[in-house]
């Protein structure tokens, strides 16, 4: 029977609230394929989201969940975990719930190498809000609070995670079905602080703003610049600067939380 | 309480009271003069399968506590007011989610860095005002290290019975102060646990309406599957942009406090038995000196009591106006300048009202030559 990971969807929440051309429900629909082929239960996975267009998907999904405040999805997962290892707690978050208002937990999480799953999935602005500017909007772009092209430096969401300590680390695309997939699902299984990036189209405010006017357009552009590590290793740093490197870029098994708090539980007992 | 007395600090007792109650969790970060609670747990908890988790920043720890509470695990931090200002957002959360938990904030003077660390008592607004968005919430103040000890276990229990997070409004002198105290022995304090669900999983919605306004909260990691979230929801615990849905939930949120008045608010009275002419109102450690005050008036031949409010919210209105209204003065010493709980007193007892105000916002502690200068006795 094909995995489709229905039984995870709540359908009576359904039409959803995304735009049109917008990735979320790609990104969806592979998470909740993960947990199906997983055989996680409704039972034993909290989702953990915080505010954004992604941090709704929640609404979405037939598991335990706890919606909470923008930027601090991190914080609360963790109080989950650190009680009930038991339970699979996947964080859903934005680049600007995420990286930006979020930044702190994030790197802090991943150096705790809480057992927690982030998937993060990045369309490099604020959608919810109107398209402004994030850590991740590339430099020079336009948004709705960068009229004339982006003054700052955006951040590389997995190098972050990879330098904070994070266990396993991924890029995919919308486009990238498969690699988003298994990423996932490899992200889950791994046991301390796992990242999912997923690069996003959002066409109502950053495509439309920044010369890609359609979906399509971005989708086209995410197949044409997605590399694999050993491709981005060969290319030139002008190459490399118009490239999305894609695919499992940190891969470790560093004891997470939970171990090494009972680890030290047992020198005071 | 059946144990030896042993000379115990206030953030110890408050530690211990924490633990008494059930608490198995504690995230925070440091402050002072808040940290012995933190690092008395961080011994403790591990030995009796619990845990303790240094966040990364007081926003992340009440996080953390509310994440944990919703796995049926008795959660708190603890903090000072520059942290309890960072606090304020997911204490939010905490209000809207209905999810128990306890923060103690060990009072320190303010602004920003303020005096650090000296006590204040000036956090009173900050408690009951200092989120976003109209909320009740419950906090209690402690004037003893007995009282520390007391009110953790009364904030946790009220927690626990109404879904709703507690604050301890605890102060320096409070905090730091070192009394004799005999620990209870396990079943000689009450200690209240969430009442759980009875429907079947199929059945089971988190914000279920109920006579009393609280409703069974289950655990993630139960058989029962169900949603949190920090949008206005309706019972079932979806976002819900309703009209009717908000007006219903900010009701819930509201009315859970007033029904239960009687059960959250409790005052205690000293030389109160004879209707005295002086009543001084108090909370926390200026308490302590207003007894002092009270007996010093009594020798100088005026008859003066102490009326001390424990819960300090939701304001104690009908023993202020009891104790109040026959009195000829009332005074209300604060650690503050504008006179947070006497501007309620005086906002019950009427502007013609004699409240005198004995404010000292300079670090140093209030002392009884402090109050008697504004009795001219």
């Amino acid at each position: 029977m094909a995995i489709t990971g229905e039984k995870f969807l709540k359908k009576d929440s359904l039409p959803h609230m995304w735009c049109q051309g917008c990735g979320n429900g790609v990104a969806l629909s592979s998470l909740l394929r993960s947990f199906e082929r997983l055989k996680y239960t409704p039972q034993d996975t909290v989702i953990v989201s915080g505010i954004g267009c992604w941090g709704k998907a929640d609404d979405y999904i037939a598991t335990n969940a706890l919606h909470v405040t923008h930027g601090r999805a991190l914080p609360f997962a963790t109080g989950v975990k650190a009680v009930n290892p038991d339970l699979h707690v996947v964080v859903l978050m934005g680049d600007g719930d995420g990286v930006t208002i979020g930044g702190n937990h994030f790197i802090h999480a991943a150096r705790r190498n809480i057992d927690l799953t982030a998937i993060v999935v990045n369309n490099y602005n604020y959608g919810m809000t109107g398209g402004q500017f994030s850590a991740t909007t590339p430099a020079d772009s336009i948004t709705s609070t960068t009229a004339y092209g982006n003054p700052e430096r955006d951040f590389d969401i997995c190098t972050l995670a990879e330098a904070a300590g994070a266990n396993f680390v991924g890029r995919s695309t919308i486009y990238h079905g498969r690699l988003m997939d298994n990423l996932i699902k490899e992200a889950l299984s791994k046991k301390g602080f796992s990242l999912v990036e997923i690069i996003s189209p959002c066409p109502t405010h950053f495509g439309r703003k920044n010369k890609m006017k359609t979906a399509v357009d971005m989708l086209n552009l995410y197949k044409q610049n997605g590399v694999t590590k050993d491709k981005y290793e060969k290319m030139s740093p002008s190459e490399q600067s118009n490239a999305i490197l894609i695919g499992k870029l940190v891969d470790k098994d560093a004891p997470d939380f939970n171990t090494r708090y009972e680890e030290i539980r047992q020198k005071a007992i | 309480m059946s144990r030896t007395p042993i000379l115990m600090q206030g953030n110890q007792a408050i530690a211990e009271g924490a633990i008494y109650a059930g608490a198995r969790f504690f995230a925070g970060y440091p402050i002072t003069p808040s940290s012995e609670i933190a690092e008395e747990c961080s011994k403790k908890l591990p030995k009796i399968g619990g845990v303790y988790m240094q966040m990364e920043d007081e926003i992340a720890s009440v996080g953390a506590i509310v994440g944990a509470s919703l796995t049926g695990v008795k959660s708190f931090t603890a903090t000072s007011g520059p942290g309890f200002s960072l606090m304020q957002e997911n204490l939010g959360m905490a209000i809207m989610g209905e999810v128990p938990c306890v923060i103690i904030n060990v009072q320190r003077s303010g602004p920003s860095t303020g005096l650090a660390t000296k006590p204040s008592q000036s956090d009173v607004m900050q408690i009951k005002w200092g989120r976003h968005g109209d909320q009740a919430i419950i906090a209690l103040a402690p004037a003893s290290v007995e009282e520390c000890f007391l009110l953790t276990v009364k904030a946790f229990n009220m927690s626990e019975k109404f879904r709703v997070p507690v604050i301890l409004a605890a102060d320096e002198i409070v905090g730091h102060m070192r009394e004799n105290f005999a620990l209870p022995e396990p079943g000689e304090v009450e200690v209240v646990d969430r009442k759980k669900p009875e429907v079947s999983p199929d059945e089971y919605r988190p914000f279920e309406p109920q006579a009393d306004y609280v409703s069974p909260l289950a655990s993630y990691g139960s058989e029962y599957v169900f949603h949190i979230t920090s949008s206005m929801c309706g019972p079932e615990g979806f976002s819900n942009n309703d009209a009717e849905i908000a007006t219903w939930k900010i009701d819930q949120l509201h009315k859970k406090l007033e029904v239960h008045r009687d059960e959250i608010v409790e005052t205690k009275t000293f030389l109160m038995d004879d209707e005295p002419e002086i009543v001084f109102i108090t909370f926390g450690a200026t308490t302590r000196v207003a007894r002092a005050a009270a007996i010093a008036a009594r020798e100088a031949g005026t008859k003066a009591g102490v009326l001390q409010l424990v819960t300090i919210w939701p304001f104690p209105e009908l023993e202020v106006i009891k104790y109040g209204s026959n009195a000829k003065t009332i005074v209300v010493p604060e650690m503050n300048y504008s006179g947070q709980i006497a501007e309620e007193i005086q906002r019950l007892l009427g502007y013609n009202a004699d409240i005198r105000r004995v404010n000292k916002y300079n670090g140093e502690v209030i002392t009884p030559q402090d109050i008697m200068k504004v009795l001219s006795l």
